[in-house]
């Protein structure tokens, strides 16, 4: 039996993983798997040297800067969710963890690789159709094609992929780190910038070197986040990607003004959504649901929706009402 | 590569294992093991669920390699022995509810369900829901798998 | 000893399925088995143009590499009908790689089989293959012009029109008109196991372990299209992990595992990947339904005109037949159903759970449920005012209770008082509402003579016989019951054995008819033994029971005695021993009444629902579900419940979840997963009940079985519909319902 090759090989050491991934072009870290794995066997991704990090040192959560949290990159998504200080400092962090996949893969998949997971276009993931992501240049099926699940924001002509995260749609708004070590020594990466939109390069998806490892998450101090919510809306109950999710943490002052507000996006963008223009929109102004409809359409304006999937636009901005109005109430 | 890990107890290797592979075709091709279920591939199902050092994980996801030297239960062994008195809990509790059908997910929901009752004894109905929402069960017994969880719960 | 038919009993397979012990057919050791893995077309209309195998077979491990270059032609291609019938019965009248030309996308291309499934994926993926591709028609929106009416249905076995007085005439002239259309998308049926065979050659003769809802129906259609005698072609199988229709039809794959396993010189075991079930094994297919309903203003219905289109093959005129309930179960003079079809780039539908009547009941139902707010009926008494008690041919019905399972369904769901005025329940978010549909599922008396045996031995221990299949819907338990009280014995030194064409042969069990056929046979089988065992005791001088009329002798325990004195008796085990016969046997047969016997033959059920509709986001949540049916005589209940449960989540996720389409640029199914194509999980899952309306039956069988693999299903998607409406006062159109067809009104209708 002669397989496509590939090599196996479970690192002892940060820099052992390091050096091994960036000394050969066609590796790749391995992690939980349970994007990657599924990828390799459906031959989307073709690695033939795989490095394990699953024995690295890079499992704890540990306390940072009064208040902040430090993930390892290796920590296990059902872990990191049922951990008391992130239940208690970041509880839509942990709801966002509880509502994602299933109790089987939130127990393999980690937290450095959730960064990482590619999105559930079908036709980048059937091998076969033309997709800039998985094979630049052959052009976006999905733009003309079944997009009921698509993204609005973010997109490109080249792509339309929605970013499928559930718990990265909650450090956006937290305004994570991520912290990763590569060849060239150690690098910190805000959040939103680690998300690339597709724009002309939709096959790059994160300003990582090859060989650049992420080995933790820091989640700054953040005491709004103590009564932040993650809410997921989709078509069965369970165990499905987010028609819509939305993330939000605010605080209202005594006059009924919004003070502080954090809100992010789930299943509408072509990355986590922060929602930037709806808190500018809302900081400093009366909390009421008009101004809430008309922070929602602001972050909508610029949305770019197909016959199958304009009805996430409303529905969406339903969803970001409905979250802030329930929160202020 | 070779690799070795102990399931069910047991120490266990195979040989010339493709890096490739997954841990449910290890369990079923290599070690005759074929009690997880092949079904959806992709992480979709939860029928090929097994413990991984303790986890309960989707074997169909998981390298070979990722299972080198850890340790692996499968539904094939949880009970102590066999014979039907001797089954576990929760195999009991399936068979007295009648939440067997086709039994393609029988052995990766036991697997799931007994996970369920070690972290949590006296589940509440939606908890039972949201934790086995993972295991589809398309002949789709939910009901009888829902009298089943409670029954071993109490047993 | 009470008789055990009737009880609920446990599963004789549930050890074997909880301990993971049981081998499914892809999981059958034989030494130097081979993998094979076939490769799907990836355009859905063309031909292909050149396959280059070079690296494929330089890649090692590969056995061999099976293209239309190398595949033997087809001895003789049947053609297509319901396994049920007892013939051949191919899922297409197609038969892949026999030339260049492309149908349909995932047409198998190519089989490659190597050492190892790995090692077969790899090779196919290194298989070079091109295409010369045209422009696919594969759906309603592009094939509507080209739809043509179907004279026939399942080959020339069923008309795909009927007709009764003069509807045009009836619809002009009634007091109140309901008309509404509908678009289902396709539905598939994605058992947890995929389609496998493993095929064995032993000189001519071939055994295929293949998960199939028919062996029989395998081996014969394995057997005409190899040219190969029937007695050289053995089915075997002993587990199956579901088929819901998908198995009930012989699909290529099958064939091909056979033709590969000669091709290579070893056993081959082929199985479907997941992506491949959504091409291989058939669908639900996408379809329209438009129906008109004529009434008078005290409910009476006058006319009902039912039409569906949908889209088959290009070979053949496959539609599911959506009118045989709505032509029947309300009684109206003036009738028009009929079936166009589009012939389009997909492979050759098939029967999907509850097949037909699941959609063109939901058409009735929820016409039914127009028409009574246009009355302002109760939607219960309308039904029951007209549900006849004769079919559409004046025949009455071989066992009813229709109008009980509404009433019984009322009383446990709690219908009396509702308010029927639309969207005037809110709970949060939320807008409460709640629906009933009627449900009935033909009895079809399609099948040839059915058999069984009984074999007793010495020591009183009993093997009862039938090629019957277990997958999930508990015939060996069920079975095992009607041979114990059939022959009088403990269940306990029974053994049921099925799955193997080599033993007496039973039909597909498909359309519901599964446990009618067997336990007829079985039972028939059962007592002729217990006869012949009588007769043998009463003859013999040595007996106790010399002398006694046969009538005069019971059997409990496997033990006969007299009915005037309960001292007098033996057992079988002495009688046998005692006159030297190391066992005795009987064979029973079943002949159906036949498709022309003078009853009305539906099994009828009532299915309400109680549903949470988000106001602002249309996503609808189910609640509350009850079913009533009455299935005629239910063998063991815990199972007849599992079937009818099981049938009612899949009309919800039918309902809210289940669809998929054509992507329109491509010809290929939009989802080939189950992540993708979404079906109902445990935290979906309402509060449901379950109840049955007991009813005599001495028409379907000796035992008055009815069957519930299908009526379960019936209604249930009707009844969530109707209770959107009555949430939210919108008419849904559209199946699935899911967030953007309620929010934007129910759809295109």
């Amino acid at each position: 039996m002669t397989m496509r090759p590939i090599t196996f090989f479970r690192a002892g050491s940060i820099d052992e993983a390091v050096a091994a991934v960036s000394s050969h072009p066609d590796s790749a870290f391995l992690a939980g798997g349970t994007t990657e794995i599924d990828l390799l066997r459906l031959n989307v991704v073709q690695p033939t040297l795989l490095v394990d990090v699953n024995d690295l040192p890079l499992t704890y959560l540990e306390d940072v800067d009064d208040g902040g949290v430090r993930i390892g990159a290796m920590a296990r998504m059902s872990d990191v969710a049922r951990a008391p200080r992130i239940v208690e400092r970041y509880p839509g962090m942990s709801q966002a963890l509880l509502l994602g996949a299933s109790e089987q893969l939130r127990n393999m998949a980690s937290m450095g690789g959730n960064m990482c997971q590619r999105t559930r276009c079908s036709y980048f993931r059937d091998g076969q159709s033309p997709c800039n992501k998985r094979e630049p240049g052959s052009g976006c099926s999905a733009l003309t094609g079944i997009n009921r699940g698509h993204a609005v924001l973010g997109t490109s002509e080249q792509c339309i992929a929605t970013h499928p995260s559930d718990v990265a749609v909650a450090l956006v708004a937290l305004d994570a780190m991520i912290r990763t070590i590569g060849p060239d020594g150690t690098n910190a990466i805000p959040i939103e910038r680690f998300f690339l939109r597709p724009a002309d390069t939709p096959s790059i998806e994160h300003p990582l070197a090859h060989g650049e490892l992420i080995v933790a998450i820091d989640v700054p101090a953040l005491p709004v986040a103590r009564t932040s919510r993650y809410v997921k809306h989709r078509d069965r109950a369970s165990y499905e990607f987010a028609l819509v999710s939305v993330f939000s943490a605010m605080r209202v002052d005594d006059a009924g003004n919004v003070a502080e507000l954090r809100l992010a996006l789930g299943g509408v963008g072509t990355v986590p959504w922060r929602a930037h223009r709806a808190e500018e929109a809302l900081i400093g102004r009366p909390a009421t649901p008009e101004n809430f409809a008309a922070a929602a359409d602001a972050e909508f304006a610029d949305a770019r929706t197909t016959p199958m999937n304009e009805f996430m636009v409303t529905f969406a901005k339903r969803a970001i009402v409905r979250e802030l109005s329930e929160v202020t109430s | 590569m070779r690799v070795t890990c102990v399931v069910n107890g047991e120490t266990r290797e195979a040989d010339d294992v493709w890096p490739g592979e997954s841990l449910l075709f290890v369990l079923r091709e290599r070690l005759g093991l074929p009690g997880a279920k092949n079904a959806c591939e992709q992480g979709e199902c939860g029928s090929c669920t097994v413990y991984l050092d303790g986890q309960p994980v989707c074997a169909c996801l998981v390298a070979a390699g990722q299972a080198q030297g850890r340790t692996v239960t499968t539904v094939e062994g949880l009970a102590p022995g066999s014979g039907e008195e001797q089954l576990d809990r929760v195999q009991r509790a399936f068979l007295a509810t009648g939440a067997v059908q086709c039994g393609f997910c029988t052995p990766g929901l036991i697997v799931a369900v007994h996970d369920l009752l070690a972290r949590d004894p006296a589940p509440s109905d939606p908890d039972i829901r949201e934790a086995l929402a993972g295991n589809l069960c398309r002949c789709t017994g939910y009901e009888k798998i829902m009298e089943a969880v409670r029954l071993a719960a109490t047993s | 000893m009470s008789p055990v038919v009737g009880k609920p009993v446990n599963r004789v397979d549930g050890p074997d399925k909880v301990t993971g012990t049981g081998r499914y057919c892809g999981e059958i050791v034989l030494p130097g088995l081979a993998y094979g893995l076939i490769v799907g077309a990836a355009v859905a209309n063309g031909r292909v143009v050149s396959i280059d195998e070079t690296a494929a077979r330089a890649a090692g491990g590969v056995f061999g590499i099976m293209t239309h270059r190398n595949t033997p032609k087809v001895a003789n291609q049947p053609r297509l009908i319901p396994s049920l019938a007892g013939q051949p019965a191919p899922g297409e009248s197609f038969f892949p790689m026999q030339d260049d030309v492309v149908h349909y996308w995932g047409q198998p291309v190519a089989l490659v089989v190597a050492d190892s499934e790995e090692a077969a994926a790899h090779a196919a993926a290194l298989l070079d293959i091109t295409y010369e591709p045209g422009v696919p028609v594969a759906t309603i929106a592009d094939g509507r012009a080209s739809a043509t009416q179907a004279k026939t249905l399942f080959g020339g076995l069923m008309p795909a029109t009927d007709e009764r007085g003069d509807v045009e005439g009836a619809l002009a002239a009634a007091e109140v008109t309901v008309d509404a259309t509908y678009h289902f998308a396709a539905n598939h049926h994605n058992p947890l196991e995929t389609s496998v065979t493993t095929a064995q050659w032993d000189g001519d003769r071939v055994t295929l372990w293949d998960s199939t809802m028919g062996v029989r129906a395998s081996q014969l259609t394995v057997a005409s299209l190899l040219g190969i005698p029937l007695s050289d072609v053995r089915v075997i199988t002993h587990f199956v992990g579901g088929g819901f229709g998908s198995k009930a039809m012989v699909w290529p794959h099958v064939t091909l595992a056979a033709m590969a396993a000669r091709h290579v010189g070893r056993p081959v075991r082929l199985a479907l990947t997941r992506p491949q079930s959504f091409t291989s094994n058939g669908h639900r297919e996408e379809q329209e339904q438009r129906i008109t309903l004529g009434a008078g203003r005290d409910g009476r219905l006058t006319a009902i005109r039912h039409r569906k289109l949908s889209v088959t093959s290009p070979f053949d005129d496959w539609a599911e037949p959506a009118t045989g309930v709505s032509t029947q179960i309300y009684g109206c003079d003036n009738y028009l159903g009929d079936h166009q079809l589009i012939h389009g780039n997909t492979m050759t539908p098939t029967f999907t759970r509850a097949p037909g009547e699941s959609l063109g009941s939901f058409t009735l139902e929820t016409a039914m449920d127009r028409l009574a707010y246009e009355l302002g009926m109760d939607p219960i008494e309308l039904r029951i005012m007209n549900h006849p008690p004769v079919d559409n041919h004046g025949n009455p019905w071989s066992s009813d209770g229709m109008a009980d399972c509404l009433r019984r369904g009322a009383d446990l769901f709690g219908w009396a008082g509702r308010d029927p005025t639309p969207g005037t329940r809110q709970e949060g978010n939320d807008l409460i509402g709640t629906g009933v549909a009627g449900a009935g599922y033909p009895v079809a008396f399609m099948m040839p003579v059915q058999h069984a045996r009984a074999r007793i031995f010495h020591d009183g221990s009993v093997v009862i016989q039938t090629s019957a299949q277990e997958f999930g819907i508990g015939v060996t338990t069920s079975m095992s019951q009607v041979g114990a009280d059939g022959l009088g014995v403990d269940m306990d030194v029974l053994r049921f054995e099925a799955g193997d064409t080599d033993l007496p042969n039973t039909t597909s069990a498909v359309g519901s008819m599964g446990a009618t056929m067997q336990s007829s046979a079985v039972h028939n089988a059962a007592t002729t033994l217990r006869n012949d065992l009588i007769a043998h005791a009463v003859n013999d001088g040595k007996s106790p029971l010399h002398g006694l009329s046969p009538s005069s002798v019971k059997v409990a325990d496997g033990r006969m005695t007299s009915t005037l004195d309960p001292s007098i008796g033996e057992s079988y085990a002495d009688l046998l021993q005692r006159n030297r016969l190391l066992d005795m046997e009987a064979l029973g047969s079943w002949t159906p009444p036949g498709m022309d016997t003078p009853h009305g033959l539906l099994t009828f059920g009532a299915q309400f629902a109680e549903v949470a509709v988000d106001k602002d986001l249309g996503l609808v949540r189910v609640r509350r579900m009850t079913g009533v049916f009455a299935p005629g005589r239910v063998l063991n209940p815990k199972l007849a419940r599992s079937q009818l449960l099981g049938g009612m989540l899949w009309g919800l996720g039918q309902a809210l979840l289940e669809g998929n389409q054509i992507d329109r640029q491509s010809g290929r199914w939009a989802l080939n997963n189950l992540g993708e194509y979404l079906v109902p999980v445990h935290a979906d899952i309402p509060d449901i009940q379950v109840d049955f309306v007991e009813v005599e039956d001495d028409v379907v069988g000796p035992l008055g079985v009815k069957g519930v693999g299908e009526v379960g299903q019936v209604g249930a998607a009707a009844a969530i519909a109707n209770a959107v409406f009555h949430a939210t006062g919108r008419r849904m159109n559209e199946l699935p319902m899911t967030a953007e067809v309620v929010m934007n009104g129910g759809g295109p209708g």
